[in-house]
């Protein structure tokens, strides 16, 4: 199996406090990487620095063999890189089809045109609605994303990161804040796209993420402290002291 | 039917507006013409400033400059054109409008790139501060210049000419003003649904979810900001030609705050807003100045309301008393 994002020795410090500690990761084909650790360990924070919103002190991070290091965020994203966002960063004025619609967009060359009323491209809403109906959002088309509830919004921000055609999406919380039933169906959404991309999921919802991770990185004060399949983890003594809370035994 | 309201909205406004010479000869006010011409020059510039201040969230308080720069290319040309010294040692000046207002439009291009590029690295007040700083400084430029009148500014005798057409008559040059004006808001209503516009207001919201889709804020920024200066400079070239004079004013801050409370007093980020807002302005400064001496008083007044009650300016409020007459 071939490394898709290939992460080597990425540091980041802010002042004297170390975030992330010499962190080598993996992320291969089309699969599911979980990334978890106790809060505080930064997991967002290495989100942060692989999507290009934060630059690293030390260390390479490769996309499918390309170095992403020197690239913006905007960049990134062009190279398949697509990123949720723990609070829902959407476009609250406009409309949801708008939202996916400017994703897909995005990915149709430069936006330096200034006379077509892109609202009647036909190709870019056709493409959005695939990505509004597969969120399963298709009744909401027109409303204002202001006016949609908290977990309509999650949903959106996978839609319009989907939207992007990415190779690896970084979900960050996706589960956060959401409803028994809410989580259900964004599982069920996720475990649907499983194979089509990668996915490196940050999450504290623990059912969420022992069924759907095919591998699970642990993280502890910016440490990768073990990496292996759910089951390895569940029996990872280390793990277990650190971070499932049973050490005291 | 909102489409059939608005276009008849359209239309009316349209026949009023070509009409208006014609009524005021009648009624014996020729000069409101010339007040009208200068409600759609200063309906450009607002116009011009809401690409920037509404539709990019780029709140500048330096837009006065481009106005007065416009202003001062068609008064250099001018100067040159008469006592026929090149400009700069360089080329001749000119009074025809197809090449001044073309000029004016591509130096504040010009302009605009420079002080974009720098201005927008910041962002919120400081970008309100550094765009403010640089429309100050050209203002200094401009008093200090004498060759150009200085603190006097420079008087343009006579209008721009423009071939066939006699721009001398108020009324001829109200036409050709009109004519312009039309064309600047079928850009911008173009403008506010075209790629770039939707690249542009999703930038005001959250730059941060743009740079998530693959955009570059910056460069998007950028572009909004120079259209929006070139834009002002056209107003500011036709307003030069309109009062046959350019002065360091023209530059000055408080110009900037004026074009600013033309955006907020007609509805930011609305298309029709800023030329709304442009006309009130200029139709109360001209009735309050013939009342009193203090009559910006009375001008902070009717802002405090219409800003206050409306929380839209008076599109929002054109809008509810329209949905209010449908009911």
């Amino acid at each position: 199996m071939t490394s898709l994002l290939e992460v080597r020795g990425l540091a980041k410090r802010f002042g004297g406090l170390v975030v992330t500690d010499d962190v080598d990761l993996d992320v291969r084909d089309g699969e599911i990487h979980a990334l978890i650790g106790p809060n505080g360990a930064g997991k967002t924070t290495l989100i942060n620095q692989l999507c290009g919103e934060l630059p690293s002190d030390r260390g390479t991070i490769r996309l499918a063999d390309e170095m992403l290091n020197p690239l913006s965020v905007g960049q990134r994203v062009r190279r398949g890189l697509a990123r949720t966002f723990q609070i829902a960063q959407l476009l609250a004025d406009d409309t949801v089809l708008d939202n996916v619609a400017l994703a897909v967009q995005a990915r149709c060359g430069h936006s330096f045109r200034f006379l077509a009323d892109a609202r009647r491209d036909i190709v870019v809403r056709e493409a959005a609605c695939g990505y509004i109906a597969d969120a399963g959002l298709m009744s909401r088309l027109d409303e204002p994303v202001a006016d949609l509830s908290h977990g309509e919004q999650k949903q959106l921000e996978v839609a319009v990161a989907l939207a992007t055609n990415p190779k690896l999406l970084l979900l960050d919380e996706p589960m956060a804040g959401l409803g028994h039933g809410e989580s259900r169906q964004m599982v069920d959404a996720l475990g649907a796209l499983k194979g089509r991309l990668a996915m490196l999921l940050v999450e504290h919802d623990m059912d969420a993420v022992f069924a759907l991770a095919d591998r699970i990185s642990v993280l502890v004060y910016g440490r990768i402290v073990a990496t292996g399949t759910p089951d390895e983890i569940r029996d990872n003594a280390e793990v277990r002291i650190a971070y499932l809370g049973e050490g005291d035994s | 039917m909102p489409s059939l309201t608005r276009l008849l909205t359209l239309t009316g406004a349209v026949a009023v507006l070509i009409a208006l010479p014609f009524v005021a000869e009648a009624l014996g006010t020729p000069a409101a013409t010339t007040l009208v011409t200068s409600m759609l020059i200063y309906g450009i510039a607002a116009a011009s400033l809401n690409l920037a201040l509404g539709y990019g969230g780029l709140v500048s308080f330096g837009h006065a400059a481009f106005l007065g720069l416009g202003g001062y290319v068609v008064g250099i040309l001018y100067q040159h054109f008469v006592s026929e010294a090149p400009v700069f040692g360089w080329f001749a000046g000119t009074n025809r409008l197809v090449i001044t207002v073309p000029a004016a439009m591509l130096v504040c291009g010009l302009v605009a790139a420079c002080i974009g590029a720098l201005s927008l690295r910041t962002s919120g007040v400081q970008f309100i501060m550094i765009t403010l700083a640089f429309a100050q400084m050209l203002f200094f430029l401009f008093v200090s210049l004498k060759a150009y009148g200085g603190d006097d500014g420079l008087i343009v005798r006579r209008r721009n000419v423009l071939p066939g057409i006699d721009t001398r008559d108020d009324t001829t040059f109200y036409f050709v003003c009109l004519a312009i004006a039309a064309g600047c808001w079928w850009l911008m209503q173009r403008f506010a649904r075209s790629r770039f516009g939707l690249v542009l207001a999703g930038v005001r919201q959250s730059e941060r979810r743009m740079a998530a889709l693959g955009f570059t804020p910056y460069a998007y920024k950028l572009v909004g900001f120079i259209v929006s200066g070139m834009g002002t400079g056209l107003a500011g070239a036709l307003l030069a030609n309109h009062l046959r004079f350019v002065s360091p004013d023209m530059l000055h801050w408080t110009k900037s705050g004026e074009l600013m409370v033309m955006v907020v007093l007609g509805g930011v980020g609305t298309l029709s807003g800023p030329w709304l807002g442009a006309a009130a302005l200029v139709a109360l400064e001209t009735t309050f100045a013939a009342w009193s001496e203090n009559w910006q008083i009375f001008l902070g007044l009717v802002l405090l309301v219409v800003v206050l009650l409306t929380r839209g300016g008076l599109d929002r409020l054109l809008r509810l008393m329209r949905g209010r007459g449908a009911s």
